[in-house]
Formats: C-alpha cells, structure tokens, sequence
C-alpha cells in the first residue's frame, strides 16, 4: 500500500470517528407518546426507497373511534355503506359503544371489551400507531394497541387461495388468522402494496368500533406510499361480497415518523382493567 | 361555597359535543350534552385502561358531601395533555368541569380539570 493511499484511508477512519461522534447524543428516555405531527412542506426530505421502517403516528387521526376514517358512523348519507342483505343483519346484531347506534358499556356486546384480539383489519382502526422494522423477507408491524404484531411477506410468495373457512396454500388447507395471511410487494420504490386474506369470520370480528361487519372472506389491500422522508401515506381498501356490494376506501391516513426513541406506554387491554372499570362505572352508568 | 354545587352550562353543549371522542367508548348515549362544574376534594385517582376514574367528594351548602365518579380517556390520550399516573392524592382540591350522566346520577365525563395551582387541563381530545 503506497503511502498516499495509507493516507486517503487514516483520514477517512477520522472522518467516519468524527462523523460517530458528533451523532451520539446522549441517551434519554422520551415522553412515552407519539407527540410529532405532519411536518411543513418546508421541511420535507425525499423519501428513502424500499424502506417504511419506524414509529408511524397520525396522533388523534388514527383512534377511529368514530368509525374507520374515511367513512365515521355518524348517520350522514355519504358514510351509509353498500351493506348486502347479509351484512345489513349482521350489523343489526351488533351492540357498539360508538356511533349512531351506541348502547351503554353495560348492554354492548363489542368482542374488545371482553379483551379479544381485534382482528384485521380492525387493528388499523382503533388507536392506531406502529412501529415497523423490515428486512429482505418480510415486514414486522407492531402495533401499539394491546400490543400486537404483524407479519407482512415480501421475499415474492403467492398469495393465498381463499377456500371455505381459510385458505389454500400449495394444495393445502390453513386456517383463518387474527391477521391473515398477508403478502407485499413494491409498486415503485415509494409504495408498497399489500394484500391480506384468510383473516378470521363475522361472528368473531368486527370492521371497527361501531359494529360495523367484516368477513372472512375479504380481501384487504393497503398502499404505503412513502411521501417524504416523514410522511406515510396509510390507505386501504376492502373487498368483502359476503358483507358489502362493492369494494371500498375505508381510511387514508397521513402517518408521520417519530422520534424513534419513544419507549411507548402500554395500551394493553386488561380483562382485570376492564373488570374493575365496570365494577366502578357500574351502577352510575345504568 | 357556591349556591348550588353544580353550576350547568348549558350554552358550551352544541360546541362540546360535536368532535367524536377517543377510547374505550364515545359516551354518546352515556352522557348528556350539558356541563357542569365540581369544586371538591380528591378521593381517589385510578390510572387504568380502558378510562382512567378521578373520584370527587363534593360538599354541599347543606353540608352533605355528594360522591361524583369522573371518567377520563386512556392514559395514552390524556398523558400529552399533562395527566401523570401520580399527580393525585386524596384530599387535593380540584376543580372539573363535566358532562354529566345522562341518567342523572353523580358521574360525568372529564372536559377539564383545574388544578390547585391554577394549571388547567384538558381532555387530550377536544382540548
């Protein structure tokens, strides 16, 4: 090695030394909640390809309490869903805690006050927030609600058959899941496109929390269209025949990157929790 | 002492009632579209899901204490508005402003808490 090049490689070790540096910052325990709202056009980065890794947070946006976001249970025309005869029956058996048709926590019959999963795509409309972490097989979504994950396949696999009662893979029969079966794949190199079927039956389930209907056999496709280095485009839209006429949008969501150090609070859905909650509330509420 | 201890103001329902709350539930048909104002003491404070509780013992002109139940959103959605899991203990004055229950009984949902040193908080939603 000649001495120039011994030369070019010591100053390049300093440089990259400096560089570490400079960026270690002092570790500190952040306020355990997404605070960063969108960011101002000033401000915005081009968008890293292939990549939607981070702590993802439309703040009040994502609850959803009202109902998913494009469409909230508010009994207005332009929010009626094209239910079939079906899904319209299977709606009115439903007892939620919110919208038009809210009962009191002591008469609903939401399968989330009793602590069930929520199943999919019902996670993505309720207090929504995630962490994302991918590799070159697959997308891991961890959701801040109750503590859940989510795999999302991305290394090329088929998606699954949907069959009676779950799915065909290679001939053979699965069962429905909590979350499906879930595959991906790069529309360009800012959107990622996904498709999840197999996700679990309507007597097990609800769409969102005012009891609107999901079956399994829907086919669910989200779009994660990265904007800029902060923002992520969150779409998606559900083709269920069983439940609806036609297929259609439910959220669109503007999802901004946090600081990645946030150590959330826990949202975890405690049956104890939710016990003493009814003991106190109990009578005042009937 | 106020005349009465629960002054209703009526005017703020339209306004209040409008934006869709977050958590466990909206309380559409739970609470009524009024508010009211408790000026008491702390009894207890329970930070839990699905809706942190503040107990409230409030005295009356006749010297009867009232016992009112008031329901906050989630520790997640009320931390950002400046709640913390120990800022409470029993006796500390405080001062909330409700929606009381629809059915008339001493339970409301929190708009906003004043506390001893003056500090206003909302609800993490509306304000």
């Amino acid at each position: 090695m000649s001495r120039w090049t011994e030369c070019l490689l010591g100053l390049a070790l300093l440089a990259s030394v400096n560089s570490a540096a400079q960026d270690k910052t002092p570790a500190t325990w952040p306020d355990p909640v997404p605070t960063r709202g969108p960011v101002a056009d000033k401000d915005r980065k081009p968008a890293p390809r292939r990549t939607i890794a981070g702590m993802w947070s439309a703040l009040r946006l994502g609850n959803q309490s009202a109902g998913v976001h494009l469409k909230p249970n508010n009994g207005r025309p332009e929010n009626e869903l094209p239910y079939t005869p079906y899904g319209r029956q299977v709606y009115g058996t439903h007892k939620p805690l919110e919208g038009v048709n809210s009962v009191s926590p002591l008469e609903t019959n939401d399968p989330r006050v009793k602590c069930e999963p929520l199943g999919f795509p019902r996670y993505n409309h309720y207090d929504l927030g995630i962490q994302v972490f991918q590799d070159e097989h697959k997308i891991a979504m961890l959701y801040n609600y109750d503590t859940r994950w989510r795999m999302i396949w991305t290394d090329g696999r088929s998606l699954p058959t949907l069959v009676d009662g779950g799915v065909e893979i290679d001939g053979q029969y699965r069962e429905p899941r909590w979350f499906g079966y879930s595959v991906g794949r790069w529309i360009d190199d800012y959107t990622l496109e996904v498709v999840t079927v197999g996700t679990m039956p309507e007597h097990r389930v609800w769409l969102d929390n005012t009891g609107r209907p999901i079956s399994d056999r829907a086919r669910i496709t989200e779009r994660f269209r990265r904007l800029d280095v902060d923002t992520l485009e969150w779409s998606e839209t559900i083709d269920d025949p069983k439940i609806y006429t036609r297929p259609w949008e439910t959220m669109r969501l503007p999802m901004t990157l946090q600081d990645p150090r946030i150590d959330l609070m826990t949202r975890y859905c405690s049956p104890v929790e939710i016990e003493n909650y009814n003991k106190a509330v109990g009578d005042a509420a009937r | 002492m106020k005349k009465t201890l629960i002054a209703v103001a009526g005017l703020a329902v339209a306004l209040l009632t409008a934006v869709p709350l977050r958590g466990h539930h909206s309380g559409l048909t739970l609470f009524s579209q009024t508010t009211a104002t408790l000026n008491g003491a702390v009894k207890t404070w329970v930070w839990s899901n699905p809706h942190v509780l503040l107990t409230v013992e409030v005295k009356g002109e006749d010297g009867q204490t009232a016992q009112w139940l008031v329901e906050l959103q989630a520790p997640n959605t009320i931390y950002p508005a400046g709640f913390r899991a120990n800022m409470f203990k029993p006796g500390d004055p405080v001062t909330v402003t409700v929606n009381p229950s629809a059915n008339g009984r001493p339970f409301g949902r929190m708009v906003e808490i004043v506390l001893a040193d003056g500090r206003r908080l909302g609800d993490g939603v509306r304000n």
